[in-house]
């Protein structure tokens, strides 16, 4: 399968066998707190087993900025 | 995974609900914490205009698309902040999304009317970009609405934003910073306009969420200035909590709502001091707590001391 991972840069990485999206995660060491996982257009959750011909997009979804203030 | 609400398969899972829903009742679940946010800080009404400040990122246009779901008069507001390679791509996003939608946007852009970029703040300032950015946002949403007659700014803060920046302020104790952090800040003089957080309640991943399942088309990439911002560390270290203690942000920031800034309000409101009218010193009453203490005692001594035998009557 493709794994698009956009943080901090755009890498696509390959890895061979059928898994869970969890254990993708797991394998790639990110926190699925931080995280949405697409695939096609469709978000998926930690469970759904994402097979070899598939490709999943991992979207952080975290912004930064001024946090030493009131906003 | 399997929506809680009809058995669908499940698009996201909520884990500090113990929840997970299809696309269609997650979009429920996000429409009721907005309506919550909104009712229980009566942060406005139909009637109100309101002002969105709009980065073009998730948070934002998230915001503004459920106020105009709901129904309400919301104008976007967009900041062109100067920054290469980013503000133009943010501008672009946030016009397509009012075209879309046909909604009114206001632009202001930074260089043009202010005669500075964000990047002339890195070179000319001591604050941070981020703080300095911060700063003329705040003063220009704030100006717009008053010289455009808005009731209300919204902005898109989310419950990730407002749990890192009370991590941020209780790290640094910026006990000034605790007391005025919440979802509302009221109008006050002079001339400053209510601000609203409408999506206090709800958790960054999920509004990322209900951009993805609403087709929105937002800016993905991170703010240049951003990257090593204090704020992006104070989320991560939020987030392994939560990974490993589902709610943990939630009760963070909404226990600190409920009960912390009661605590720290009642701390700061000092009484007033008055001199004692017996000794002078200072007090909070008309007689020192000394004072009523001393005459306590004697009052009690004077009665349980037998009562002194009178003399004998000289002869």
């Amino acid at each position: 399968m493709k794994v698009i991972v956009r943080y901090p840069k755009r890498q696509e990485l390959e890895l061979k066998g059928a898994r869970r999206v969890r254990d993708i995660l797991k394998e790639l060491n990110i926190n699925p707190e931080a995280v949405l996982v697409i695939r096609g257009d469709s978000l998926v959750t930690g469970d759904t087993v994402v097979g070899d011909d598939d490709v999943i997009e991992v979207r952080p979804v975290m912004s930064g900025g001024q946090t030493d203030a009131v906003h | 995974m399997r929506c809680i609400k009809c058995r669908q398969p499940a698009a996201v899972e909520v884990r500090r609900h113990h929840s997970a829903f299809c696309p269609e009742h997650f979009i429920e679940f996000f429409d009721n914490q907005v309506r919550r946010a909104v009712h229980d800080e009566k942060m406005f009404s139909p009637e109100d205009r309101i002002l969105v400040a709009v980065s073009g990122g998730k948070d934002s246009l998230a915001l503004w698309d459920v106020l105009l779901r709901f129904g309400y008069q919301a104008t976007g507001l967009h900041i062109n902040l100067g920054i290469p390679g980013y503000s133009d791509l943010s501008q672009e996003k946030t016009e397509a999304f009012a075209r879309d939608r046909g909604a009114e946007l206001i632009i202001v852009d930074l260089e043009a009317d202010y005669g500075v970029t964000v990047e002339d703040f890195k070179r000319g300032s001591e604050r941070t970009p981020c703080s300095a950015c911060g700063l003329s946002k705040r003063y220009i949403f704030n100006k717009v609405a008053l010289e455009q007659g808005f009731d209300v700014v919204a902005t898109g803060h989310n419950l990730d934003d407002e749990a890192a920046t009370l991590l941020g302020n209780l790290i640094h104790w910026q006990d000034g910073y605790l007391i005025r952090q919440g979802p509302v800040l009221p109008a006050g003089y002079p001339n400053l306009v209510k601000k609203v957080k409408p999506l206090y309640r709800l958790a960054e991943r999920e509004i990322a969420a209900y951009a993805v399942l609403r087709g929105i088309d937002y800016v993905l990439d991170e703010c240049p200035n951003a990257v090593g911002a204090r704020s992006l560390l104070y989320k991560e270290a939020l987030n392994l909590i939560e990974q490993h203690s589902p709610g943990a942000k939630q009760n963070l920031y909404l226990g600190f709502l409920q009960k912390g800034r009661k605590l720290i309000s009642a701390a700061e409101e000092r009484p007033q001091l008055v001199e004692c009218e017996r000794c002078g010193m200072p007090t909070t009453a008309q007689v020192c707590s000394f004072c009523r203490l001393m005459e306590r005692v004697r009052i009690r001594l004077r009665r349980s001391k037998p009562e002194p035998v009178a003399p004998p009557a000289a002869r």
